[in-house]
């Protein structure tokens, strides 16, 4: 039986917009299983990015209560919060946010430095995290030497090179042409399935989405039923 | 506590080495900070530098006689016969042959072209008696010889050979009717007596047809304990009306004036443009935290602390600001530390002195350029640690 990592009770979340109150989640309630894949889908402004700063910690819901893992982290202070993120979320982004200044292997080690890792063990787990993404090569690299998928695989092994065991994937292959895509797809099943990795992804591709377990559809804010057509996924585990 | 050194030292050494990706801001910062503390050491080491040849003139062994009231040699005044009974007063120490070490002088003004202005200026011509050299700390005679008593001779001191024209060895100089062979250049450590000009004091008398009077006695004395003596001798005589000072005190007080007033004229400036290079480092630093909103962002979500954000970006303020105290300093030091210039001192005569830009002062600098750092940094660090995450995330 699956256990539940992430709860998320009645949230919802409103931003001033002038003297305007907008409300961009309401009343949002669901349950996420420990090694689960679940896409999130919708219209732009529909609340898919916020409702993932929500599980990420990076934001706090107006009402409602937000747990992973047994915790309320909606609770939390901010510097509790930071804290947090660092060994249980690895946030993957459109664009990659890599430091430019930084080599693919800095890159990858900085949730490191928030650890008390001796400096070998934490090349280490650079290493190993490279290695999965495949990247040992490039390891000396700079952001602007790579390719976008390089980019978005130095970033994946950013994500998981602390282990955290939540991985949120803000569009990340929305960056990139459809096979480097489809690779990036690949390797974060493969991080779901072999390495029990519970991913929370935005998308907008609905190519992407079929590499997840569900898909739920945000639209206005709230959680509805998902459009009839939904393309199959090239070789994914949809349930 | 480890943890958010470790993060801060982490994100500071980010941001240092993103600093050439904005090479404008941060060279508009530190070219900035240098300015003010280019002019801020470089004001001050000119007036460190008068003080220092001022009070590095007077020795606590000379006492100078001067009429009761005067505070400057020029408009003191004696008759030959006061002098004498100066000269023979108690506490003043004798030679080996019994003689007072005194001089009897006069402090005259004359013309001299400055070198590099081509314009005149007072100079000062010291009338000296045969002790006069003696009583002068680290008087040497550099080149030629010393003049000849009785002739229209003079010997220069090296600042003000260096600062005014015809006065080399050999050369006659004209002031008002009366030619002057220059027979020599002397030093006298660095002192204010290196301005002068000096020769006998009777051809000076003759010369100028200024009598047979003194302006100033200046005579060794057994320390404070002799000077005291010699004061209170000199109180006791009906015939004359004088005050005793001690040499150091004098020139310790003569450069009050000329110091304060140029601390006055140079710290105002040197707020000024630390007022505008603060701007200049709230403005590079803003700049820093706009063109890296997504970086931080980015590390922050991924768990540093806004605190080490925070200050991690004071740390590259403070940086830049050290780099820049630094090359301002550097300047300062290079192109001014030793540089000869005159100014009028209250004698009304001209001073020459070198610029000091002393490890006192260069510490000063470096502090000011801190305290911009800092005081620039603040504004933007507070932003780089409360700006939202989520809106800077989606920042391209």
């Amino acid at each position: 039986m699956a256990t539940q990592l992430i709860q998320l009770t009645g949230v919802s979340k409103n931003y001033r917009k002038g003297r305007e109150t907008v409300r961009v989640l309401d009343g949002i309630s669901l349950g996420i299983d420990k090694g689960d894949f679940v896409g999130l889908m919708g219209p732009s402004g529909s609340g898919k990015t916020t409702l993932l700063n929500l599980l990420g910690g990076l934001d706090k819901p107006t009402e409602g209560l937000v747990e992973v893992d047994g915790r309320v982290i909606s609770a939390l202070s901010p510097g509790a919060l930071a804290k947090w993120r660092s060994s249980n979320i690895g946030f993957i982004f459109q664009f990659y946010n890599l430091l430019p200044v930084l080599t693919a292997a800095r890159n990858v080690a900085l949730p490191l430095l928030l650890t008390s890792l001796p400096a070998s063990r934490r090349k280490q787990h650079v290493n190993t995290a490279l290695q999965l993404v495949g990247l040992t090569e490039r390891a000396s690299h700079y952001p602007r030497e790579l390719s976008g998928g390089q980019e978005q695989r130095v970033a994946i092994a950013r994500a998981i090179v602390s282990d955290p065991p939540i991985l949120l994937c803000d569009e990340p292959t929305g960056d990139l042409d459809r096979s480097t895509a489809d690779e990036i797809m690949d390797l974060l099943q493969r991080l779901n399935r072999d390495y029990g990795k519970t991913i929370v992804m935005v998308t907008h591709d609905p190519r992407a989405a079929s590499f997840a377990h569900r898909v739920l559809h945000l639209d206005k804010g709230e959680l509805g039923a998902p459009p009839e057509e939904t393309p199959g996924a090239p070789g994914g585990t949809s349930p | 506590m480890f943890g958010w050194l470790t993060q801060t030292a982490a994100l500071a050494a980010l941001n240092l080495r993103s600093l050439p990706r904005r090479p404008g801001a941060a060279a508009v910062a530190m070219s900035g900070i240098a300015a003010l503390t280019g002019v801020f050491a470089g004001v001050l080491s000119m007036a460190s530098g008068f003080e220092k040849t001022m009070e590095g003139s007077g020795q606590e062994d000379v006492a100078l006689v001067l009429r009761s009231g005067s505070t400057a040699e020029l408009n003191s005044r004696f008759s030959s016969e006061q002098a004498d009974v100066i000269r023979y007063a108690p506490g003043i120490v004798r030679d080996a042959a019994g003689e007072p070490r005194v001089s009897s002088e006069l402090f005259w003004i004359v013309n001299a072209v400055g070198k590099s202005s081509g314009t005149e200026a007072n100079v000062a011509l010291r009338g000296i008696q045969p002790a006069g050299y003696a009583l002068r700390k680290g008087y040497r005679l550099a080149e030629g010889r010393e003049f000849t008593p009785g002739r229209f001779e003079l010997i220069a001191g090296r600042g003000a050979r260096n600062q005014f024209a015809g006065l080399e060895p050999g050369q006659m100089i004209r002031f008002g009717k009366t030619e002057w062979l220059v027979t020599g250049v002397f030093e006298a450590g660095g002192s204010v007596f290196e301005s002068e000009l000096w020769c006998d004091v009777n051809v000076l008398q003759s010369a100028y047809q200024l009598g047979s009077g003194f302006q100033v006695v200046r005579a060794q004395v057994d320390g404070a304990a002799g000077r005291a003596r010699l004061e209170e001798a000199l109180d006791g005589d009906q015939r004359l009306a004088v005050d005793v000072w001690s040499e150091e005190q004098f020139y310790s007080e003569q450069a009050e004036d000329t110091t304060a007033l140029i601390r006055v004229i140079g710290i105002p400036i040197s707020v000024l443009m630390a007022i505008g290079a603060i701007f200049a480092t709230l403005n590079a630093m803003y700049a820093s935290i706009a063109a890296r909103a997504r970086e931080l962002a980015t590390l922050r979500a991924l768990g540093f602390g806004s605190l080490p954000a925070a200050l991690a970006t004071l740390l590259e303020s403070v940086a830049l600001a050290l780099l820049g105290g630094v090359l301002g300093c550097a300047i300062a030091w290079l192109a001014l530390n030793g540089f000869q210039a005159s100014t009028l001192a209250s004698s009304f005569s001209q001073v020459v002195f070198n610029f000091a830009v002393t490890p006192d002062l260069l510490a000063q600098g470096v502090t000011a350029a801190l305290v911009v750092g800092l005081v620039g940094g603040v504004f933007p660090a507070v932003r780089a640690a409360m700006a939202p995450v989520t809106v800077a995330l989606r920042e391209l």
